[in-house]
């Protein structure tokens, strides 16, 4: 139990740091010109590279979802509202907590590990020691990159998500395309498309901030550099899904005030 | 020019620096001595503003960077130029773009100059034509000569070297020597250098600072401290053991 709570004191603390680096990020981006050679690498590296396995996790996921909320559905004879569910959960909740959970997995785990690496074989102080913030010079680029990747992974993995339920959906299960389409239409909001996207938003800052955090504090060489790499992706995933839960309430609250 | 003023340093329950105090001029050339553990390094991190003393003042030029945020030190920090133990090359850019970086980031955009003194500073430290190679394919030595020509590319007031002939075989090392006196010499710089290679202490420092135990022992010109009939000092500058002082267990 007290190693529990050791846990969860460490955690809300780092969380404090984490805090502590957003406010010099955004310091950074009033006060210096961005690092744009290295955004633009990081973008390649984490927007165009993370397609794969985004668009693995989408299709799979729509799929599996698609065939389960028909199968439930089947017995009440609603199988017409099966693309419905899949648009909304897609929209709102799945699609950007997979899309998070793969880029934590992939971008953030890599992240931790060069920064780390950086750390331990002096590079970063050798940047300090060349007048060169690492906030400004690291930082700012990957939480930019992954910031704006984030949203666009999302909206791949809805595309190919509902995409892939479609085609399961009218070839497999029997479901008319056109009708079910018209009832995800209607029943999938703008306000689940705003949801998602926002969500994005948020877990791709918490990403790039847990990881980039954990590798410029990590220490005792290639063991430290191992340890922060596995606190980075499991604290990006607790994270995720911690923020999911209240940004879910709080989002709600906002975009559907009736 | 740089002052340190009862510099006190420790990690958890271990005193690393007991009140360490001494200046540098500039110009000067000094060598840092010491044994393994003795605080070398901390101590010449402290000069730079990389570590922070839990007591004392580190002034450069008067400004003291005890309290000073990370991006107060940054202009404090153009004055320095420093080759690191392991070379810390950026393993991400080859070796032009790591010597043209503190170029850059001391302003220079003009790509034709800082093309011309990246190779002029890759003639002086004898590795012409190495520019479009990556870190990684480097030997050892080669990646300290790099490092040298990085810390010396921004021509900086201060040159601070962490041991930089350790781990490198006699020949290389001599080369090295060579190099930072010829650099000590071509652009006048103060140069601090952190060692415990004897040769490499008495080419450089024109003074010698011996620390022992986390304090300064003795700080005396070089001639002094070579011909010390002091045990302590003697005994360490030729390498000897006090066997008293020996764990074997």
């Amino acid at each position: 139990m007290s190693a529990a709570k050791g846990e969860l004191f460490s955690f809300v603390i780092g969380m404090g740091r984490v805090a502590l680096l957003a406010c010099e990020v955004v310091r950074s981006l009033f006060s210096v010109r961005p690092n744009w050679a290295e955004f633009i690498k990081q973008m390649h590296f984490i927007g165009l590279k993370s397609q794969f396995v985004v668009l693995t996790t989408g299709a799979s996921t729509g799929m599996v979802f698609c065939a389960q909320t028909f199968y439930q559905f089947h017995k009440v004879k609603m199988d017409n509202a099966t693309l419905s569910v899949v648009g909304v959960a897609m929209t709102s909740e799945l699609g950007p907590v997979l899309a998070g959970l793969m880029v934590a997995g992939r971008v953030g785990a890599a992240m931790t590990a060069e920064i780390g690496t950086m750390r331990v074989t002096e590079q970063i102080d050798a940047l300090r020691t060349m007048a060169t913030h690492p906030v400004d010079h690291l930082v700012v680029p990957r939480v930019l990159a992954t910031v704006i990747s984030m949203p666009l992974l999302t909206v791949l993995a809805w595309v190919v998500g509902i995409f892939a339920a479609m085609i399961l959906a009218s070839s497999l299960l029997g479901i008319e395309s056109a009708f079910s389409l018209k009832h995800m239409y209607f029943y999938t909001d703008e306000e689940d498309v705003l949801m998602g996207v926002i969500k994005a938003l948020v877990f791709g800052l918490l990403i790039s901030l847990i990881s980039c955090y954990r590798g410029l504090n990590c220490s005792n060489g290639a063991e430290g550099v191992g340890r922060a790499t596995n606190e980075a992706v499991v604290q990006s995933c607790i994270a995720i899904l911690v923020s999911n839960f209240f940004l879910t309430l709080f989002l709600r609250s906002l975009l559907y005030p009736g | 020019m740089i002052e340190v003023s009862k510099v006190r340093k420790s990690f958890g329950d271990q005193v690393v620096l007991q009140s360490i105090s001494f200046s540098v001029e500039a110009g000067e050339s000094v060598a840092i001595i010491g044994r393994s553990g003795t605080g070398k390094s901390v101590l010449i991190k402290h000069l730079v503003g990389l570590l922070s003393p839990d007591e004392g003042a580190v002034r450069v030029e008067g400004q003291d960077l005890v309290g000073m945020s990370e991006r107060q030190m940054l202009s404090v920090r153009q004055k320095f130029g420093m080759l690191f133990q392991g070379a810390a090359l950026f393993d991400s850019m080859n070796v032009h773009e790591n010597i043209a970086f503190p170029l850059r980031r001391s302003g220079v955009t003009d790509g034709a100059e800082i093309n011309r003194r990246v190779e002029e500073v890759l003639g002086l430290v004898e590795l012409p034509g190495v520019g479009g190679k990556m870190p990684s394919e480097l030997s050892g030595g080669m990646q300290k000569r790099v490092g040298l020509a990085r810390a010396i590319v921004h021509r900086p007031q201060i040159i601070l070297y962490d041991e930089p002939t350790t781990g490198l075989d006699p020949v290389v090392a001599d080369s090295i020597d060579q190099l930072m006196m010829r650099v000590r010499d071509q652009y006048s710089v103060t140069s601090i250098v952190i060692t415990h290679d004897m040769r490499c202490a008495r080419r450089m420092g024109q003074r010698i600072i011996y620390l022992r135990e986390g304090q300064v022992y003795l700080d005396a010109p070089a001639e002094e401290v070579f011909n010390s009939e002091d045990p302590q000092v003697s005994r360490f500058i030729r390498g000897e053991a006090d066997l008293k002082e020996v764990d074997f267990s």
